[in-house]
């Protein structure tokens, strides 16, 4: 469980845009559009340090690299540390035939991944950025994500994890921002997980790697640095298709995933401060399969319910649940289901402040609720 | 359904070049591999059929085997999508120090695709045992190697990626036997893949539902059928050295043909499998919303049941 701790004020992100070929793009500096509540971590963990994300990540690799021989890290620049810094002192640590850099190709990455993993080592493949996670989409579709179902549960590739940087940094625009969940949402047989931080980055990492299904793991990259808080230092799981009730509330339930959690807990509290309105914040985790129990629990019990994601409007994930919620719920409903995501255009690079589902559009969209009936 | 007819000597002669610790990832042309590990004629028609005896439960189109126990990958549609997939493994293979390469088959239209270039690239970086064995066999559909590839085929872009390759003539089932056994050697010796281009010919149509008149002609057809034939030259050099003989050709020509109309008879009576099993294997273990779907399927059943052909399958449980 977690709780709401001190706040940051916005911090001012000093950030290098890597290209793909690893050189300086530009080095900007803007205001972060959500303030990061660190999250507790609970208790029954035992000690803690504090990490950032991509720290927390690292010692989840660490910590797979260290339990399980079969494992092996692969993908462009791992070997280094990676772009994000992910797989710092790993290769060192663990050699290079077990961490290594692969040549660049997303399709090959994947599909390698495919083979190692339906040969028994644990594979975790690196794409550099979830925007170019697409060359590996054959593969991911129609390779991985049915390995198990064609050949009667004969074969699988359930030892395949899939990491990528995803979301929107401040300055990404199109090629650097993409939250594209929905699309594998859309496969059966593949899971999707994005963390909201450290604590939730480490945990379910572990679980995709553990889990015996091929797993791709998005991690938004604005939280990789920004992102620090109190981590457990041992080992942990948190567990896949469940979603977690951040913050309690009783008017409005709020449902999103990654960094988009950070902006709902603010909006709650403004909410709370300036309409008299209680919120509850869910954070779904697991994006395929999702935990409909859950969220459709507590629509009953609120009656208002809305979505939100960077990810652009129109068949964007916030439609699933719409389309769920307003089937399971229907009755409880005191206002359709609102969906707040980014605009149905590609993500775009001086309007990115005017592109992303803010806390101004996700407080009015509070207001269109309660203000319904 | 997708016709093996003219190629037999890839399959007789590189089957037998592997070990069956081997693991191949094939095409989808390749039936003669599945058959010569002991995939029995009863797994095939049981696929072909979707029978509720199918090792792979109905879940794919005719041809798709999947043979767990002969060492031999799960066939999908998909072109060269195999190809990287059998770098992964065989990189596997080298860093758990298995004795055995990996072995995947591919046409030469397939190795158009990017996956290929992907996988051979990866490959010759990261030293993986891998032997690429490319069946060139003149078409893919109705395409001509013309409208293929502008290059010198297949084997040659081996080199630049660094890699070792051979052309083979692959009518010829001793030259595809003695050419990829020293392709496996030479990959496990030196831990590094190997580019085996089989030269042939398409006697048949590319599928049941291809009829090959459209786009070549029928002598161009009868030549290779004629002078050219894989089981054609193995049976004139068995021939010459008393080993064959035209009578017992046509004794064991008809002998298969019983065996195989008989399994067919034999699957063509079974019943498919439970429908339920539809939901089963997308993941390791059922979700709930699959589940819940399962349900909504055998309710809906109970009372449209009529509307269906469930006399064609197993019973629901």
């Amino acid at each position: 469980s977690s709780g709401i701790n001190a706040e940051y004020g916005s911090e001012m992100l000093c950030k290098r845009l890597l290209s793909k070929t690893g050189g300086l793009v530009s080095s900007v500096r803007h205001a972060a559009h959500f303030t990061y509540t660190p999250q507790t971590p609970p208790a029954h963990l035992g000690e803690t340090t504090k990490l950032n994300m991509f720290q927390s990540i690292n010692n989840a690799l660490d910590i797979a690299l260290g339990s399980d021989d079969s494992a092996v890290l692969f993908g462009e620049d791992v070997a280094f540390g990676g772009v994000f810094r992910c797989s710092l002192g790993l290769q060192d640590k663990y050699g290079a035939s077990r961490v290594f850099n692969t040549p660049l190709t997303e399709q090959g990455i994947i599909g390698f991944g495919i083979g190692a993993a339906a040969a028994g080592s644990t594979a975790i493949a690196e794409i550099q950025f979830a925007d170019y996670i697409f060359p590996g989409f054959d593969q991911l579709v129609n390779e991985a994500a049915k390995y198990r179902y064609r050949s009667g549960n004969e074969y699988d590739c359930g030892r395949l994890t899939v990491r990528a940087p995803w979301g929107a940094v401040g300055h990404g625009a199109l090629y650097h921002s993409q939250s594209p969940e929905a699309y594998f949402a859309h496969t059966p047989g593949l899971k999707i997980v994005v963390p909201r931080g450290p604590i939730q980055a480490k945990g379910l990492l572990l679980s995709c790697i553990l889990d015996n299904n091929p797993c791709i793991f998005f991690e938004p990259k604005i939280l990789y640095r920004l992102a620090a808080e109190e981590v457990p230092l041992g080992t942990y799981t948190i567990p896949l298709s469940q979603a977690e009730i951040v913050r309690q509330g009783t008017d409005v339930t709020m449902i999103g995933w990654g960094t988009v959690v950070h902006v709902l807990l603010e909006v709650a509290s403004m909410a709370e401060e300036q309409l008299g309105v209680s919120c509850e914040v869910i954070d779904l985790q697991t994006i395929a399969p999702y935990d409909a129990q859950t969220i459709e629990a507590s629509v009953k019990k609120t009656g208002k319910a809305m979505v939100v994601h960077e990810a652009p409007l129109t068949q964007g994930f916030g439609a699933e649940i719409a389309a769920r919620l307003q089937e399971k719920c229907f009755l409880h409903l005191e206002a359709p289901v609102q969906r707040v995501a980014g605009w149905d255009t590609p993500f775009p690079y001086i309007y990115e402040p005017f592109y992303l589902p803010d806390k101004w559009r996700c407080l009015d969209t509070v207001k269109k609720l309660v203000d319904f009936m | 359904d997708v016709i093996s007819s003219g190629i037999n000597a890839e399959y007789g002669g590189s089957a037998a070049a592997l070990e069956t610790s081997d693991t191949v990832f094939t095409q989808y042309r390749e039936v003669g591999v599945y058959l010569w590990r002991g995939f029995t004629l009863d797994s095939v028609m049981n696929q072909c059929f979707a029978t509720h005896k199918d090792n792979t439960k109905g879940r794919q189109m005719p041809i798709h085997y999947s043979a767990k126990a002969l060492n031999i990958q799960t066939v999908s549609s998909t072109l060269a999508t195999q190809v990287p997939n059998a770098v992964g493994y065989a990189y596997s293979n080298k860093i758990n120090n298995k004795n055995a390469v990996t072995a995947t088959f591919f046409g030469e239209g397939a190795a158009s695709e990017g996956d290929v270039h992907a996988a051979m690239n990866m490959a010759s970086t990261l030293s993986c045992p891998t032997l690429f064995i490319c069946r060139n066999n003149g078409y893919a559909i109705s395409t001509s190697t013309s409208d293929q590839y502008y290059g010198d085929g297949i084997a040659v872009r081996a080199i630049g990626y660094g890699m070792r390759c051979v052309r083979i003539d692959g009518n010829d089932v001793f030259a595809v036997y003695n050419g990829v056994r020293a392709a496996r050697a030479l990959a496990l010796e030196h831990s590094c893949p190997v580019l085996v281009e089989l030269m042939t010919y398409r006697v048949g149509h590319h599928s049941t539902s291809d009829d090959s008149t459209a786009y070549r002609s029928i002598d161009e057809v009868n030549y290779w059928d004629r002078e050219d034939s894989p089981v054609g030259r193995l049976a004139k050099h068995l021939i010459a050295r008393d080993l064959w003989s035209t009578d017992l050709e046509d004794a064991y020509a008809k002998e298969c043909r019983k065996e195989i109309m008989t399994a067919f008879g034999r699957a063509e009576s079974e019943r498919g499998p439970n429908p339920l099993w539809m939901f089963d294997d997308v993941y390791d273990s059922p979700s709930p919303h699959i589940t819940e779907q399962r349900e909504q399927l055998r309710e809906h059943l109970e009372r449209y049941g009529d509307n269906y052909p469930l006399d064609k399958y197993m019973p629901l449980d």
